[in-house]
């Protein structure tokens, strides 16, 4: 495994599922009463937020605590980023401080890409920009295995399973992770958006495009829902937003349309009634708020393991 | 190179064993055509006195200049040289100094300094820096519009007559999008010869734009930069310039279809020139994965197809001439995020090197295509009477010594510019700049300034 997690192109189809897999081992320690394991004790996990994202840097800050690292919070609001100092500098300060991981969130499109040249430590890009957010991809992998192959399927990839991902790709740092990630691992990815919010070159991407949600959802295993940002929606991308809810928002008679077995993800934070419909949002198909417990496991995992702590025990570690 | 006389002849040199590429030759390996054969080149009081095979001048230093071609001093027509506002970056020493190093004894200092040269005594005032600089000529181009907003035209025929005698003028950076000023301004300039040289870039369609738009920033998840968002204002453009019978000049052609529009508007018979920087003959917007903003270029680096587009366009004439549109900035404006970073990269001092990879090497364009592309076409469009004149006797002594078989060298960061933001550091490059001489004097010697 590469040193630093940028890309999910950054991960071999071993790669990703050495990552589930780990991912599963620690969810079934996650059941026990203290959660907390010794791997990374002593090791320092730098949280660098650019952004504003409560739920992803809570889900890193509780990943890394359950490994026992040091966790130390950098938010650009109200710190030397707020005066101005470049990225190269915040990088080098916290080099200097011994960073052995910088999770990074930033605005800027290849933002962990630069960090990484800049310090020692691993880089786990936690989104840059409207490039990628690969363990966004992975906490998605990891709650696709789980529920359509169920906890058991060690060593398993997604082969032959249909995912629809729907709504914005163009400025989606998740769905070019995921379709990066999704088809390393087998998957049959098909993207369903207006023409405008996909990108023109979209055809060199390993996945298949349509413009018509209807049609893809009989044969989905999978759809998952992008959130519209606010700013899209006066940008001439749709022409309203009730249209391009009509068009591909997810309500409950689209449903139906859906195979028993398929479920309905979403990255969050959702536009209820805008992109998913609040009756699918909370339907037992949606795993939305298992997506967000699976995150801290995946990270857990992708920590772990671009960190090299050291091995976890199979019973967990009561302290 | 042996400096065999004294120095009281007032300067002469004498270039010996030099060959002058011949013009009119079908291309092939032109380093090795037939019919350039080696000849010397006398330069006294200023200008070339005699090119022959046997010629003698007491007193004269003497260069043995043999394996080496020369070419009438090259013209940059698209020059940043940050002076005044950007000292940081590069000043009118720095610049013309990086200049004379590329072989060049004259550029065109574009007008988006700080303040901007929409006056006659800001282009009087960077005419007088390059005058005192010395190491080439500078020739200020004027803004079209007042503090290049785009907004009422600048005093275009002031500039005109003042000292700095602007005859090109452009808002370069920025594009003079309003179809109606642009009109207006093309018309205007008829009056004193002027032309306009537009900076295509349709404002609305590359809203927040900082990539080709293709497959790499669709990859990067960098806001496209769509050709299109160039071709439709050069097409626009072009039409205008016919409609009222004026000359315009398209800066940094970058796309293929851009070439195509203006191949088309020549064919009309319209007076439309072009000009292609040499990074857009070389790079790729495959440079971009790793984010390093030193590839991040207004209008920016291109695909496969766009790079074999401009470079036929330059070899059959359709693209005029090559500009550098060496833009420098300091080091903290390229290391950062790639949104963050600055457009441009310098060029100056590579320039012939990279066309002679790009353009000889591959048997597009001999040297004598070279000359003309990069001295003669470029001192035509920018109406520079003094530069771009083959080297014969009676010529102004304006010449630049280029040895095409130096061995292909990595290209490094030290350099005369102030900034070091050039795309080709680490490329090897074939040939070497030896010698530049401005007015029969030297600016360069044997790679350095003299």
């Amino acid at each position: 495994m590469k040193r630093h997690l940028i890309s999910a192109a950054d991960l071999s189809r071993a790669d990703a599922v050495l990552i589930l897999d780990t991912a599963e081992e620690l969810a079934s320690l996650a059941d026990r009463p203290i959660k907390k394991l010794p791997t990374l004790r002593g090791r320092t996990v730098v949280n660098l937020f650019y952004e504003d994202s409560t739920r992803t840097r809570i889900s890193f800050e509780a990943a890394a605590k359950r490994l026992s690292a040091d966790v130390i919070n950098f938010s650009a609001k109200g710190s030397s980023v707020a005066k101005g100092e470049s990225l190269k500098d915040t990088a080098l300060t916290l080099e200097a401080m011994g960073a052995d991981a910088v999770v990074i969130r930033h605005g800027a499109s290849g933002a962990a890409h630069r960090l990484a040249g800049w310090v020692q430590g691993s880089v786990l890009n936690a989104g840059d920009g409207t490039h990628e957010h690969p363990t966004q991809a992975l906490l998605d992998a990891f709650t696709i295995r789980r529920r359509l192959k169920g906890t058991g399927a060690r060593g398993a990839a997604l082969d032959g399973l249909r995912v629809t991902i729907v709504g914005d790709v163009l400025h989606s740092r998740v769905a070019r992770s995921n379709v990066l990630l999704l088809s390393t691992l087998g998957a049959e990815v098909t993207l369903a958006a207006p023409p405008t919010l996909l990108p023109l070159a979209v055809g060199s991407w390993p996945c298949a495009v349509s413009y018509d949600l209807d049609s893809e959802l009989p044969k989905s295993d999978v759809v998952m829902m992008l959130r519209v940002q606010q700013e899209r929606m006066t940008a001439a991308y749709f022409p309203s937003v009730r249209e391009y809810s009509r068009r591909y928002g997810l309500d409950a008679a689209r449903m139906a349309r859906l195979p028993g077995h398929a479920i309905v993800m979403h990255p969050g934070p959702m536009n209820r009634g805008v992109e998913i419909a609040a009756e699918v949002a909370d339907s037992v198909r949606s795993t939305i708020v298992e997506q967000v417990a699976n995150g801290v496991t995946t990270r857990m995992a992708a920590l772990y393991l671009l960190l090299g702590g050291m091995e976890f025990p199979a019973t967990g570690v009561d302290q | 190179m042996t400096d065999s006389g004294s120095v009281t002849d007032n300067g002469s040199w004498l270039i010996k064993g030099v060959t002058i590429p011949a013009s009119g030759k079908p291309s092939g390996k032109p380093s090795e055509k037939q019919g350039d054969v080696p000849t010397s080149i006398l330069l006294s009081g200023g200008s070339i006195t005699a090119i022959g095979p046997d010629l003698d001048h007491p007193g004269a230093r003497t260069i043995d200049a043999d394996g080496l071609i020369a070419l009438p001093g090259l013209v940059d027509l698209h020059t940043h040289l940050r002076e005044p506002g950007r000292e940081d970056a590069e000043t009118v020493e720095t610049g013309t100094a990086a200049a004379a190093l590329g072989g060049y004894t004259a550029v065109h200092a574009m007008a988006n300094t700080d303040p901007v040269a929409d006056t006659a005594g800001v282009v009087e005032q960077v005419w007088r820096l390059g005058r005192a600089a010395g190491h080439c000529d500078v020739q200020p181009v004027g803004a079209v519009t007042v503090g290049l907003n785009g907004a009422r035209l600048a005093e275009l025929g002031t500039m005109a007559d003042s000292a700095a005698r602007v005859r090109v003028f452009s808002d370069d950076g920025r594009c003079v999008s309003d179809p109606l000023l642009m009109r207006r301004a093309l018309e205007y300039v008829k009056a004193f010869d002027g032309v306009i040289a537009q900076h295509a870039q349709d404002p609305r369609l590359t809203e927040g734009a900082q990539l080709n738009e293709g497959e790499m920033s669709a990859r990067l998840g960098l806001a496209g930069w769509p050709a299109v968002a160039e071709e439709a204002v050069i097409a626009r453009d072009c039409l205008l310039a016919a409609h009222v019978g004026s000359a315009l000049h398209v800066c940094h052609v970058s796309t293929a279809g851009s070439a195509e529009i203006i191949r088309w508007a020549k064919s009309k018979g319209w007076q439309v020139t072009a000009e292609v920087t040499p990074h857009h003959l070389l790079l790729t917007d495959e440079l971009a994965a790793g984010y390093d903003p030193v590839f991040k270029v207004n209008p920016p680096l291109r695909t496969e197809a766009d790079v074999a587009g401009l470079r036929r366009a330059l070899a059959d004439g359709t693209i005029d001439c090559v500009a550098t549109d060496h833009a420098p900035h300091p080091v903290e404006a390229k290391e950062s995020e790639w949104a963050e970073a600055a457009f441009g990269m310098t060029g100056l001092e590579t320039a012939l090197r990279v066309v002679q990879r790009a353009m000889v090497d591959t048997g597009l364009l001999d040297w004598a295509g070279v000359a003309d592309r990069m001295s003669v076409r470029p001192a035509r469009i920018g109406r520079l009477t003094g530069h771009g004149i083959p080297l014969a006797p009676g010529a102004p002594g304006h010449v630049t010594l280029y040895d095409p078989a130096a061995p292909a060298e990595a290209v490094t960061t030290a350099g005369a510019s102030k900034s070091r933001n050039t795309p080709f550091a680490g490329m090897e490059l074939p040939g070497r700049v030896v010698a530049t001489f401005l007015r029969g004097v030297p600016t360069v010697l044997d790679g350095k300034l003299a």
